[in-house]
């Protein structure tokens, strides 16, 4: 089976990986916009959405529904293709930093040994923090075709966030990079898999609160969500948009949130590491799928976190936001990647 | 100067302590408070399922009363809508027929009784105001309605049901607290 020279059985295993991640992560951002009302509720003692099915767990089918069935309005004086564009990248964005992110180790099916990753590039996280980037030209496109000045506003304040805390955000990542030294995703989680070896929160706590931080203020949450900030900007850089284009921003910022946790978990937490447990002496078909479980759970813990902190902290004001960013995290990131640096020569040393 | 209650507090405007400037042990501590609300008591009412018990004063939708063998009480005497201070009650009085007896307690009767709910301030003084016992505010409340003209209860609308023939509904009417 090597017509054209290539596996093509491989371009098949990729392409149904790539299908169900998507489809996987979509869906998990479909039941993140409800358990975000539960958790809202919750911690604001109300039930909370409890109505469409059981407990309210068809909820979100209802609002992907209500989004489908919606008019569909591109104001007169919008730029129409630019329009269209904005909530598209928005969501091709965040959907593409699925494809580095080490779901598990690798599985025996068919006598094919099927890696839960669909590109395990050397250069991993610089292509998450690339196309990472690209999601802000989502929003700026976005609020800027609208022809709006309050979505204008948005978008501009959401490229500014966005440039002040991926600096941050890429420094205190070095910090990471100086100690496994490979930008590979799987490399590192493997590392930190390794017996013996301790997870990178250990090594590197300040650098992960700054990642966190900057994840945050990456993903447009509260307390950094000037970019939607409603009670100053209408409804935000998605003002203009209804139907399932605002919806795809609404998911797009949800895909985002995964997104970030995932990363943070591979980077910091061991990925789909278990803590105490040997994998090595289980089957590899029962380890691959310890390890989704054990990711996808550390997913659900900072997915809980971003939510009890959104439903916790009120907005930072602007200035606020760009002080804390270029005053406090970058040399805080700066502090963090000299002093790794340090210590890796003095053992070298 | 004296304070009129102990619960102003004086808010300190000294700069920041390090503690202070760092953020994370407030946002930790806030975040502390939200998470213990998780296990608080929900005082939500779940409405059309639970209903909020009402005190035994609650003055709710009228009710136009029949006597123990079912007849109306009301002889459209007026003095409801005179007592009313909202004007929300009209009536039109007719004369009871030969072989009407059952329907109708004494000789006259509203033909015609409507209250518009959207003026009724629910101030009980139509109740007080009827000598014949005949108009009650129940312990019941007006549900929504899609138009203005919903809202003009007629004789249909405000009529108990006999208790008699039909006694499930007298009590619905009455309100689910005082029967």
């Amino acid at each position: 089976m090597t017509l054209l020279a290539l596996d093509w059985i491989l371009i098949l295993e990729k392409l149904i990986l790539i299908a169900i991640i998507v489809f996987a992560s979509l869906g998990i951002a479909l039941y993140t916009t409800f358990s975000e009302r539960k958790v809202a509720a919750v911690l604001q003692d109300r039930p909370g959405p409890n109505r469409a099915g059981p407990m309210g767990l068809l909820q979100p089918l209802a609002d992907g529904l209500k989004l489908i069935m919606k008019e569909e309005i591109i104001p007169n004086s919008a730029s129409k293709a630019l329009f269209i564009l904005g909530p598209a990248m928005a969501m091709t964005a965040a959907l593409m930093t699925c494809a580095v992110i080490p779901w598990s180790s690798s599985v025996e099916l068919f006598g094919r040994k099927i890696d839960l990753q669909i590109a395990d590039i050397n250069i991993g996280i610089l292509y998450v923090f690339g196309v990472v980037s690209m999601g802000v030209y989502g929003i700026m496109i976005g609020g800027w075709a609208s022809n709006n000045k309050f979505s204008l506003m948005a978008a501009l304040r959401g490229a500014s966030q966005a440039i002040s805390y991926e600096l941050a955000m890429g420094l205190s990542l070095i910090a990471v990079l100086m100690i496994s030294g490979s930008l590979s995703l799987k490399t590192i989680v493997d590392q930190q898999m390794a017996p013996g070896a301790w997870w990178n929160i250990v090594y590197q706590p300040l650098g992960f609160i700054l990642f966190f931080i900057c994840a945050m203020a990456e993903c447009n949450r509260t307390p950094f969500d000037l970019p939607e900030a409603e009670n100053e900007l209408n409804m935000g850089y998605h003002q203009e948009y209804s139907s399932m284009k605002l919806g795809f921003y609404l998911f797009a910022e949800y895909v985002n949130m995964i997104m970030s946790s995932a990363v943070m978990a591979s980077l910091y937490f061991g990925g789909y590491d278990v803590p105490f447990l040997d994998e090595s002496s289980l089957a590899p078909n029962i380890a691959a799928i310890i390890g989704v479980l054990s990711l996808l759970t550390k997913i659900v813990i900072f997915l809980f976190l971003f939510m009890w902190i959104r439903w916790t902290i009120p907005r930072f004001r602007y200035d606020q936001l760009m002080n804390l960013g270029w005053k406090s995290l970058i040399p805080l990131a700066l502090l963090n990647m000299l002093a790794t640096g340090a210590v890796i020569l003095w053992q070298q040393g | 100067m004296q304070a009129l209650t102990n619960r102003a507090k004086q808010v300190s405007r000294d700069p920041m302590t390090f503690m202070e400037r760092l953020y994370l042990p407030n946002i930790v501590k806030g975040m502390a408070i939200t998470f213990s609300h998780i296990f608080k008591k929900q005082p939500t009412i779940q409405y059309p399922e639970q209903k909020r018990e009402f005190s035994p004063v609650f003055r709710g939708l009228h009710v136009l009363n029949r006597d123990e063998e079912g007849r109306e009480n009301c002889t459209a005497c007026g003095l409801c809508a005179v007592a009313c201070p909202a004007e929300a009650i009209t009536m039109e009085a007719a004369e009871r027929m030969p072989g009407e007896e059952h329907l109708y307690r004494e000789e006259k009767y509203a033909a015609k009784y409507e209250i518009n709910m959207l003026r009724c301030i629910f101030c009980g003084l139509c109740e007080e105001a009827c000598p014949k016992d005949a108009i009650y505010l129940s312990e019941t409340f007006a549900p929504a309605n899609f138009t203005r003209k919903g809202f003009i209860y007629g004789k249909d609308d405000l009529l108990i049901p006999d208790k008699n023939t039909a006694p499930e509904e007298y009590a619905a009417a009455r309100g689910a607290a005082r029967n």
